[in-house]
């Protein structure tokens, strides 16, 4: 048990080599990379299966988001990731006042990320853009038209609008160009009395207004179990920054920096994804 | 422990400009992929705006998470996992492309093509 004399004080007594421990540990983290993946892979397929169900939900959704809030915080995230990466860097090189620096600053956009988050939650919540029964938009006392469409007509526990008199006449012509961007939609369906008329784009647009609180549930769930990982990669910052600081890392001892910049970039990796699939719905 | 080379870890110092490279690459993609919402692609919006995703992701991969450098034994092991979750998303988009449920009263189900 006696550590031999080249045996270093990082080294874990039950590794052989430090070249043992620094590749079971790289390994030890990408399993868990992969569980977190798995984790995030059933929440997109969750969001696969009701964008493909109902596209109108997810159209009429994202118009509540603010693309500019959503595109700051992407580039502030990639900001973090250069950050983190310059960090290893700086640990691999052992320069321990860089290393500081580089984490101090990946923590500092790691907050910038959730002032945003913070600013973004607060005007959905304020606007009583919540989840399933909770949603409950009140355009009326948000005033300054925070919310882009105005859906006080339609309160979500409403009825069901009648159907519209003339939902689609044969023949209609093509939509106005103004509705370029809804989805396209076709008619799949028989019905008793023949083929049961396509949903023009404005009923589409209607329905998906009415059932926009399916998209505040993906959007809070998604982004919220996100946000949770930016938390817990800053404790994994804030612990290596403090390490960092009483010297416990060298050129020759610098895997645990590694460890952390690796979960911090695959948090980065995941809004890369929900940031065109929730902000950027076309 | 003779061996002392083979005993330390491999290490590999990315260069600093490859990094802010790297970067100021993912940056501009981000402009991209807001840029091209504004311009009607149909259906393939989606997929343009998921495959800059997905190269975004590699670079992240491969120059921040080292894994261009690393055994490949790290690199078999994430794509596994990113693989898994492609099946299950293909496989239930596949699924639900089955049932067309009427989900708008008196019309025909609003269907994405």
């Amino acid at each position: 048990m006696s550590h031999a004399p080249d045996h270093p004080a990082h080294l874990a007594h039950h590794y052989e080599t430090p070249r043992q421990q620094f590749e079971a540990g790289k390994l030890g983290m990408w399993l868990f990379l992969v569980t977190e993946v798995l984790l995030f892979g059933g929440l997109f397929c969750w969001y696969a299966v009701y964008r493909a169900n109902q596209p109108e939900v997810f159209l009429a959704g994202h118009r509540y988001l603010d693309k500019s809030l959503g595109g700051l915080n992407t580039i502030v995230l990639i900001v973090s990731s250069v950050t983190m990466a310059l960090a290893v860097r700086a640990a691999q090189l052992g320069n321990r006042r860089a290393l500081l620096g580089f984490l101090a600053a990946t923590f500092l956009f790691a907050c910038c990320f959730l002032g945003v988050k913070y600013v973004e939650y607060s005007h959905k919540i304020r606007d009583g853009l919540l989840p399933g029964r909770h949603f409950q938009p009140a355009a009326e006392k948000t005033g300054a038209g925070r919310v882009p469409v105005a859906p006080a007509d339609a309160p979500p526990d409403a009825p069901p609008a009648p159907a519209p008199a003339d939902p689609a006449p044969a023949g209609a012509p093509a939509p106005p160009p103004g509705a370029a961007d809804a989805p396209r939609l076709v008619p799949s369906a028989a019905g008793p009395e023949g083929l049961a008329p396509p949903p023009t784009r404005e009923v589409a647009a209607e329905a998906g207004r009415k059932s926009v609180h399916l998209f505040f549930g993906i959007y809070f769930v998604m982004t919220g179990l996100h946000g949770l990982h930016v938390i817990a990669g800053m404790i994994v910052i804030a612990w290596l920054f403090f390490r960092a600081r009483r010297g416990a890392f060298s050129p020759s001892y610098w895997l645990p920096v590694d460890l952390g910049g690796l979960y911090w970039h695959l948090v980065d990796v995941i809004w890369i994804f929900l940031f065109p699939l929730l902000y950027l719905i076309h | 422990m003779e061996n002392h080379a083979a005993a330390e870890p491999h290490v590999h110092v990315v260069p600093l400009r490859l990094l802010l490279g790297v970067g100021a690459l993912l940056i501009v993609l981000t402009g991209v992929t807001v840029g091209v919402t504004y311009v009607d692609l149909g259906r393939l919006n989606v997929v343009v705006a998921l495959a800059i995703a997905v190269v975004k992701a590699t670079f992240v991969a491969l120059y921040f998470m080292h894994l261009r450098w690393d055994r490949p034994l790290n690199a078999v092991v994430f794509l596994t996992a990113l693989g898994c979750v492609v099946l299950f998303v293909l496989l239930a988009i596949l699924d639900t492309g089955q049932y067309h449920t009427d989900r708008i009263p008196d019309h025909a189900p609003a269907v994405h093509r």
